[in-house]
């Protein structure tokens, strides 16, 4: 196949992909159309005149058509300009960027988590199908994903923090004296372990079903026949036709990590978006939320295009075509 | 082709009888089984769906897993070894490089996320212990015995590049890389089509000729019988009903099923003159005259 | 075709059929799946715990031993074992107990109404995208990719901020969260079994659309979207309960088992776990037994299992 025939459906999807961000930030910006109350009575307070009212208003561009305010929006998007917070005396951009780095740090964690332990733990409860291990396992990933995670966050203080002191009870790094890299990961322990456990039991829960398909597969009878030990057949063939149902699992158990990172970081005082959100929904600081909800949607849509083209990379027959 | 001198038999299987727990009971499906292979010896192993003509094969590579089957009882002796008995690790020694295994579903019976160069090479690395470049000679030396077209650019290749017949030839090498002494093919041609079945079958006589591999062939097709083997065993519903030569079970079978089987093959039957020809012409020829009847048929 | 054969396609589409079955004296598929799904003890019993909290909190009013809303603040934070309070009691003096049966209304009631009246949306929705393929089909799941680019808690959250809090908004913001998520897979499981062998036979025997979309379709998909349904509801109960825990769900003193939960994070560094850690183990609990329920289904409505 020609390089140009390989790149169309990568093309297809980048271009999908950006109209789904436009959808994404036409929603956006529509949801906070639906918010009750004046913005500009919100800044100026109860008592404001009709007429510093509409000069706050003329001043934020709110008077003008709603496509006309949409567009603006959209060229802010895209020159980074998200307007300025309205509780805060800053600009939304410089607000949410060092937070949304330590969310990063804390989704990190949580995902490699996940990972590490989720995966494998899949495969062995697939390698043992029915066995003890298996149905303890599921038990308890069928439990696990059921956990609500601001409930879990807080046992997790209670017995971790409070009760054995082993760790800090929340924040990033100790208030009065703070450390470097050593203290964050003590503070990070906690929050990414409450964080990871719903999406880890999902993972590991997948894993197991995929891997039943894989290993009732032909051709895994064919490598037995030829004499290949059982970890070989496991962990490298095994696994390799696993990845790509695995890898879109993994991207869609992201979202939920994104998405219940705010519980976390609400209930361990962690400095990250979901925090930021959190405050600003209250607060009702509408640029915050429209533009602290838009960074997630688009690292959501970014992990699961990245996710989708790992898929097309790994398969090797959606590569090139094939004989059947 | 036989070892004239009629030495120690390659694989005997003795009394064997296999279950299977079900929901629905217990399934015999193997019940006291007896088969000898002798070093070279083409051996069909012939028999409806359910006669347990494929537990039986399964069973001397000790792939039946273990969830739902039990071995209940016999030996299964390969030059002398019994292979119920030993260790798993010995086994699996075993497999693939004295035992070969072809099995039925050549279409997905190769990984499809590795090129079969690399399967085959991991195969032969694992018993042999060679450097990779050894192992991609001995690799390409396996598909050129098994007549792979342009075998250098087809280790590079995936299995959904390959047509049917090619990847039941790579199956074949893969089985044989190690030149095993015995090949248990389990309906190596049911999944093929008409014209690529004669080939593999000449193929799999042609390497027996040359490599001197026994082989135990599954099949449910006699003509398939006539074609290659040397010898026939015939099962029914777990048991064995008649063995013995093949031509001479072809030209007079003893059991009602047996002659039944034999009759739903046209053309099957032998005649004076073609007796006294060579084994090898008289039986390309007969098939194909099959092949001819079928032709006409459909 | 012959005069013979066009009456012969009438009357195959006139005939009448009974309810969700093949062929006269067969249990229908339902029936079948109920007895399997009762032989799974498992999910039977999941199934008697949800009821039971159900009952519970329906008969909250005949079983509280005090008012949910109103405190005695001198008792407050007593813990678990207080006579009169078995449950101990919350920051602001209240009965943790009482506060658990009526909260169960709310949390139950916000989980599963909107499941139960998208449900209906949905499979509309997803049976004709996935019937009609091509353009219509494509072009209403694009629409709904644009929902699914938000993860589900951020975007029930989103919503709840902006229709704020309150009962009814609480469950508008879910119900609309849930729409393209079930949805998707009405239509996922529409147009793998469009593609399967009795749409086709049903098609060419003449049978008008909407037969073939009711009689043969519909079950099968209703059955792949009630699995999903129940494990998406015991989803709800968690993300409800959490909307009212960062405070855009229902609006306090109503209790409700995310806000209790809430409460009791304030409480936890006072060294009383019980007020955050009992209703967090209801919903839990609530959860894991529609997530079993759920698995029940899966497995009793698999055809293959069933054997009459």
């Amino acid at each position: 196949m020609s390089a140009l025939t390989r790149l169309r459906p990568i093309a297809g999807r980048l271009a999908s992909t950006v109209l789904v961000l436009l959808g994404v930030s036409l929603i956006v910006f529509l949801l906070l159309q639906l918010v009750p109350g004046d913005p500009a009575r919100t800044i100026l307070g109860a008592g404001a005149t009709q007429e510093s009212v509409a000069a706050v208003r003329a001043e934020l561009g709110l008077d003008k058509p709603l496509p006309v305010q949409f567009l603006e929006y959209l060229q802010g998007l895209v020159t980074g300009d998200l307007g300025r917070s309205l509780t805060v005396n800053q600009d939304v951009a410089t607000m949410l960027l060092p937070r949304f780095e330590n969310t990063l740090i804390l989704t990190g964690a949580a995902l490699l988590l996940c990972l590490v332990v989720g995966i494998p733990l899949g495969i062995l409860a697939a390698r043992f199908q029915y066995g003890l291990f298996d149905r303890v396992a599921m038990f308890v990933t069928l439990a696990g994903a059921s956990v609500p995670v601001y409930w879990f966050g807080l046992v997790l203080i209670g017995v971790f923090a409070l009760s054995l002191d082993l760790l800090p009870t929340s924040g990033m790094y100790n208030t009065r004296n703070p450390g470097g890299f050593p203290d964050m990961l003590e503070h990070l322990v906690l929050p990414a372990v409450a964080a990871a456990l719903v999406p880890l039991a999902v993972i590991a829960r997948m894993t197991r079903s995929v891997f039943v398909d894989v290993l009732q597969q032909d051709y895994i009878r064919t490598l037995r026949a030829s004499g290949l030990s059982e970890t070989a057949i496991l962990w490298r063939h095994g696994l390799r036709n696993a990845l790509p149902p695995i890898v879109n699992v993994v991207g869609l158990q992201i979202g939920y990590l994104l998405g219940g990172v705010i519980f976390v970081e609400v209930v361990f005082g962690w400095p990250g978006l979901g925090q930021q959100l959190y405050t600003s929904i209250t607060q009702r600081d509408l640029p915050v939320v429209q533009a602290g909800t838009l960074f997630v949607a688009l690292a959501f849509v970014l992990v699961n295009l990245v996710a989708d083209l790992a898929v097309g990379v790994l398969d090797p027959r959606s590569r090139r075509g094939g004989k059947r | 082709m036989q070892n004239p001198e009629n030495s120690a038999p390659l694989l005997e299987v003795e009394n064997l009888s296999v279950e299977f727990h079900t929901d629905g009971g217990v399934v015999h499906a193997v019940s006291g089984v007896d088969i000898t292979l002798a070093p070279g010896e083409v051996r069909g192993l012939v028999g409806e769906s359910g006669s347990g003509k494929s537990v039986t094969s399964l069973a001397v590579l000790g792939l039946l897993g273990t969830r739902r089957a039990r071995i209940t009882s016999g030996r299964i002796l390969f030059r002398g070894t019994d292979l119920l008995r030993i260790p798993e690790r010995e086994l699996r020694g075993l497999r693939g490089s004295h035992i070969g295994m072809v099995s039925q579903n050549a279409l997905s019976a190769l990984d499809p996320s590795f090129p079969i160069g690399a399967q085959l090479v991991e195969v032969i690395r694992r018993h042999q212990g060679v450097d990779r470049a050894a192992a991609r000679k001995l690799a390409l030396e396996s598909l050129e015995l098994v007549r792979l077209p342009d075998a250098p650019r087809r280790l590079r290749a995936y299995p959904h590049e390959l047509s049917g017949g090619q990847r039941q030839r790579v199956v074949i090498a893969l089985a044989l890389a190690c030149r095993p002494e015995l090949l248990l093919a389990d309906e190596p041609t049911t999944a093929l089509d008409a014209t690529v079945q004669k080939q593999i079958l000449d193929l799999l006589l042609r390497l027996n000729d040359e490599l001197g591999t026994a082989v135990l062939l599954v099949t449910h097709d006699f003509g398939v019988v006539s074609h290659v083997c040397d010898s026939v065993t015939v099962m029914r519903r777990g048991k064995v009903l008649e063995q013995g030569v093949a031509k001479d079970v072809l030209r007079d079978p003893q059991h009602p099923y047996t002659q039944a089987l034999v009759k739903a093959v046209p053309r099957l039957h032998l005649s004076e003159s073609e007796r006294a020809v060579p084994r090898q012409q008289r039986r390309l020829h007969e098939f194909s005259e099959v092949m001819a009847s079928v032709g006409e048929a459909s | 075709m012959s005069s013979t054969q066009a009456a012969q396609r009438t009357t195959l589409s006139r005939v009448p059929r009974q309810r969700g079955s093949r062929s006269p004296g067969r249990p229908s598929r339902f029936r079948l799946g109920v007895r399997a799904f009762c032989r799974d003890k498992v999910a039977v019993g999941a199934l008697v715990v949800l009821v039971l909290v159900a009952l519970a909190s329906v008969f909250a009013p005949l079983l509280a031993p005090h008012s949910p809303t109103a405190g005695d603040s001198t008792m407050r934070l007593e813990g678990i074992g207080t006579p009169g309070h078995p449950l101990g009691l919350d920051g602001q003096g209240r009965d943790v107990l009482s506060r658990l049966l009526y909260g169960g209304r709310y949390s139950l009631l916000v989980a599963v109404v909107p499941v139960l009246v998208v449900f209906p949306i949905a499979l509309a929705t997803g049976m004709v995208a996935g019937y009609a393929r091509g353009r219509t089909g494509e072009v209403i799941m694009r629409v709904l990719d644009v929902l699914f680019a938000f993860p589900l808690v951020l975007l029930a959250i989103a919503l709840a901020a902006v229709l704020g809090a309150g009962l009814g908004n609480v469950m508008l913001a879910i119900g609309i969260t849930l729409v393209p998520y079930m949805a998707r897979v009405a239509y996922t499981t529409t147009v793998q079994e469009v593609g399967k062998d009795y749409v086709e036979a049903a098609r060419a025997s003449g049978a008008p659309t909407r037969d073939v979309l009711l009689r043969e379709l519909l079950p099968n998909v209703v059955s792949g979207l009630l699995v999903y349904a129940t494990t998406l509801a015991g989803l709800m109960i968690v993300v409800a309960a959490g909307l009212s825990f960062l405070g855009v769900g229902i609006i306090p003193p109503t209790p409700d088992w995310g806000i209790m939960t809430s409460d009791g994070a304030s409480v936890l560094l006072e060294g009383k776990y019980h007020v955050a850690t009992i209703p967090g183990l209801l919903i839990l609990v609530v959860a894991l037994s529609f997530n079993l329920i759920g698995d029940g289904l899966r497995d009793a409505l698999d055809p293959r299992k069933q054997t009459s």
